[in-house]
């Protein structure tokens, strides 16, 4: 009944004057813009200079006697290069799709150069008002083209780091099944630990990347919403994977936490990706030894939830190997073709976003266990567990970073 | 880093050889670790993880498919590349065609109906010449404007200048006549004409300094005869030579010089972003200017260049002609040469005669010595013809 009365007051209020009512703000939107645009805001100056902005986005050597620069212009005026230079010389260059850059727009500019493997370049550009803008090549070597080699070479590398370690941790489900209860809730304390190293660590990432966007992004604010986005969305849709039980099943829980830490993985695969395509081969290799070393913690990660389930079967394990380490060699693809750093951001926030809520999930999880077992919350071995686990990943990742 | 002999050396040697078996990319030869300069190593290796992200970013990969990029693989190295069309040094006579100078240049050329370095490399500026009481009379009319001007192709840069040009015009008088300058300022600075050479106290151009929209009139004699210049002297002295107000003063000896194709070059440079260092250099301001338009002369004749050097910011600067050598008088106070040389190094202010001939037809370079800043526009061609 009273549903009925709401109902009937609604149809009364949303008429046409309720539609006119909403339109009317933008009307007048409307009818100031039309006027700044025909009179001006009385604010102009004509005095200043044009703003502007450009942002290199990548340095490519696609040949011995190339160098391809890409610029993007951030900011509100159009940026018009006139002359390149590199390492101080004025060189000729040509520049598609066109010399001068709308706001927001992009172009490419190659420069027929001979460069010498190993040495390091500057590219200037100057622009018509004098203005110059730099690019860098800090270590010369032939740009990976696209071929099957190279596509199969980078998928190898994200292979070793991503699916090989994860699922080498995974392997140690048949051993953490025999642990009794305590032991396991430590490895699920022992997952939180992780899971929080890794939420900071691709957060990082990602505003790190976000800050070398061009400024009109606003990088960093970006970076940190899609985060907090994320997280909020995956805690609002968590009840579709309860399917109306109490909690979800552990399954899914470990279904997510590899999701998260998948993205985590595509963050590793763009940095090594990068580092390969930049001919830092042996760094790479050494890389590749830190990230294994680095990531076989996650296996175990995933397989904490459902250490006290029924043994799931063995084609999810390969799933979620598949899950959690797959993103790895679509990092080293991206970073190797594709780069674009603000797609990186933005996967590399909702990665974070990501394993924030399964820290979230993780944790609830194991207080649960613990009231169960009538245990404290922060009990030895879950503070421990906790601890061992950010332990881990801090030392690990000095593996990679040294 | 890891050091050699190290476990984690030996591991990354061990897992290297791995990679480069199963990952072998047999046209590109690849650094190997070992052979890699100590430095280059040690760089690398103290990057972090997160260094590596950025520099995905900053210099990034490839993005662009080798297709894409395959478009432009064509242009070898030492393939005529100059956009100087026939000036470009393809066809210089040997210079270039085997590589040398790849694509160093600028791209275009600049508007020479506003402002055309080979016009102004010969034009002596001689005044408004008549007789009081016995003796020559020059007088001039200077003004101080500010002005944009193209010092490269497509880059503009707010000069200040005399009589809208950059370098100013060049003064040109015998040792003795009597020289009156009406200077204007135009601008919205106060300026003034500093000039080198003899004169009193009040005509010294520095402390009388004449603001926008005054006048203020030069007189003095010409002394001594030799190549001279004039510039604005107000503070900051830097600012004002630099935004280009300055320019050739010739005063030529009493006998004369013999009789001889004469241009002047006065070395600049700009600095276009403010920076405090000059981003395009060149002679008469155009970077490579005569590159593209090279100097023409006959071969034989004797050919005697005014060189001044009005850079700022960078200490020296340097003339030196391919294929030849020339008599240097220094400022041009004496009538005999002080060196045979075909290099000669410029201080700031500094500049002199150089006479020289040609005895082969064909083109011959001449540029600055210090290779960056020929590199960046100080560069150009004598054109010899029979």
């Amino acid at each position: 009944m009273e549903n009925g009365v709401r109902a009937g007051k609604k149809s009364k209020e949303h008429g046409p004057v309720w539609v006119l009512l909403g339109l009317l703000p933008l009307l007048g939107l409307g009818v100031l813009l039309a006027f700044i645009v025909l009179n001006g805001a009385g604010v102009q100056r004509e005095d200043v200079p044009p703003v502007e902005d450009l942002t290199v986005g990548r340095v490519a050597l696609p040949t011995e006697n190339e160098i391809v620069v890409h610029v993007t212009n951030g900011g509100p005026d159009p940026v018009t290069i006139r002359q390149v230079t590199v390492n101080e010389a004025l060189w000729d260059f040509e520049m598609e799709p066109d010399a001068t850059i709308p706001s927001l727009g992009s172009a490419e500019i190659t420069i027929p150069y001979t460069w010498v493997e190993g040495e390091a370049y500057g590219i200037g550009m100057i622009s018509n008002t004098g203005v110059t803008f730099e690019a860098e090549v800090p270590l010369a070597v032939l740009t990976p083209g696209f071929s099957g080699d190279t596509f199969w070479r980078y998928a190898l590398i994200g292979f070793y780091v991503g699916i090989v370690p994860v699922s080498l941790g995974l392997l140690w489900y048949p051993f953490l099944r025999r642990l009794g209860a305590s032991g396991m809730n430590f490895v699920l304390a022992l997952t939180v630990g992780l899971l929080i190293f890794l939420a900071l660590d691709t957060l990082l990432d990602a505003v790190e990347i976000a800050g070398g966007l061009p400024g009109v992004f606003s990088g960093v604010p970006l970076v940190l919403l899609v985060a907090f986005l994320t997280l909020l969305g995956l805690l609002a849709t968590e009840r579709l994977f309860r399917r109306g039980r109490e909690e979800a099943s552990r399954l899914s829980t470990s279904y997510r936490i590899a999701t998260g830490i998948g993205l985590h993985n595509l963050g590793e695969g763009l940095a090594i990706g990068a580092a390969f395509a930049l001919g830092e081969v042996a760094l790479g290799v050494f890389l590749v030894i830190g990230f294994t070393l680095h990531n076989i913690t996650e296996g175990v990660g995933i397989a904490a939830p459902i250490l006290r389930e029924r043994r799931p079967d063995l084609s999810h394990f390969a799933a979620l190997a598949l899950i959690g380490g797959g993103p790895a060699i679509l990092g080293t693809w991206i970073a190797g073709f594709a780069y674009s750093p603000l797609l990186s951001a933005v996967f590399l926030a909702v990665g974070s976003g990501a394993i924030l809520q399964v820290i979230y999930e993780v944790g609830r999880m194991l207080l649960r266990d613990s009231s169960r077992r009538k245990v404290p919350s922060l009990s030895a071995s879950n503070l421990g567990g906790l601890t061992a686990g950010i332990a881990i990943m801090y030392a690990t990742a000095l593996l990679v970073s040294v | 880093m890891a050091k050699r002999g190290s476990i984690s050396y030996l591991a990354r040697r061990a897992l290297s050889l791995v990679m480069e078996r199963s990952a072998r990319r047999p046209e590109v030869p690849k650094p190997d670790p070992e052979v890699r300069p100590a430095g280059l190593a040690e760089a690398g290796s103290g990057l972090s993880r997160r260094d590596f992200l950025r520099a995905a970013g900053v210099v990034g990969a490839v993005g662009v498919s080798g297709g894409a990029l395959g478009a432009h693989v064509n242009r070898a190295v030492g393939q005529e590349v100059g956009h100087g069309g026939e000036t470009g040094h393809g066809a210089a006579g040997g210079h270039g065609a085997a590589g040398g100078h790849g694509g160093n240049g600028t791209v275009g050329d600049v508007d020479l109906s506003r402002f055309d370095p080979t016009k102004f490399l010969r034009d002596f500026d001689y005044g408004e010449e008549r007789r009081e009481g016995g003796r020559t009379v020059r007088e001039w009319e200077i003004t101080a404007e500010d002005v944009e001007i193209e010092v490269a192709p497509g880059i503009v840069y707010p000069a200040w200048a005399y009589n809208g040009q950059v370098p100013g015009p060049t003064l040109r008088a015998t040792e003795g006549d009597r020289l009156r300058i009406v200077f204007k300022n135009r601008g919205a600075h106060p300026h003034t004409i500093h000039f080198h050479g003899f004169h009193p106290a009040g005509m010294d151009g520095v402390f009388e300094l004449v603001g926008p929209g005054q006048e203020f009139v030069y007189e003095f004699d010409a002394e001594p005869f030799g190549m001279h210049l004039y510039h604005c002297h107000t503070m900051p002295l830097k600012k004002h030579i630099e935004k280009g107000l300055y320019g050739a003063f010739i005063i030529d000896p009493k006998e004369g010089r013999p009789e001889a194709d004469e241009m002047v070059m006065v070395m600049n440079g700009f600095d276009t972003n403010f920076d405090g260092a000059n981003e395009v250099y060149a002679v008469n301001t155009v970077a490579f200017h005569h590159q593209r338009h090279p100097v023409k002369i006959k071969k034989g004749e004797l050919v005697r260049i005014y060189v001044a050097n009005l850079l700022e910011f960078d200490f020296i600067n340097s003339f030196h002609t391919h294929a030849n050598f020339f008599d240097y008088y220094p400022t041009g106070t004496r009538l005999e040469p002080s060196e045979f040389t075909d290099t000669k190094m410029f201080a700031q202010g500094e500049r002199g005669i150089l006479e020289l001939r040609y005895d082969f037809p064909g083109r011959f370079m001449f540029h600055a010595h210090v290779s960056e800043f020929a590199e960046l526009g100080w560069m150009g061609l004598f054109q010899v013809e029979e």
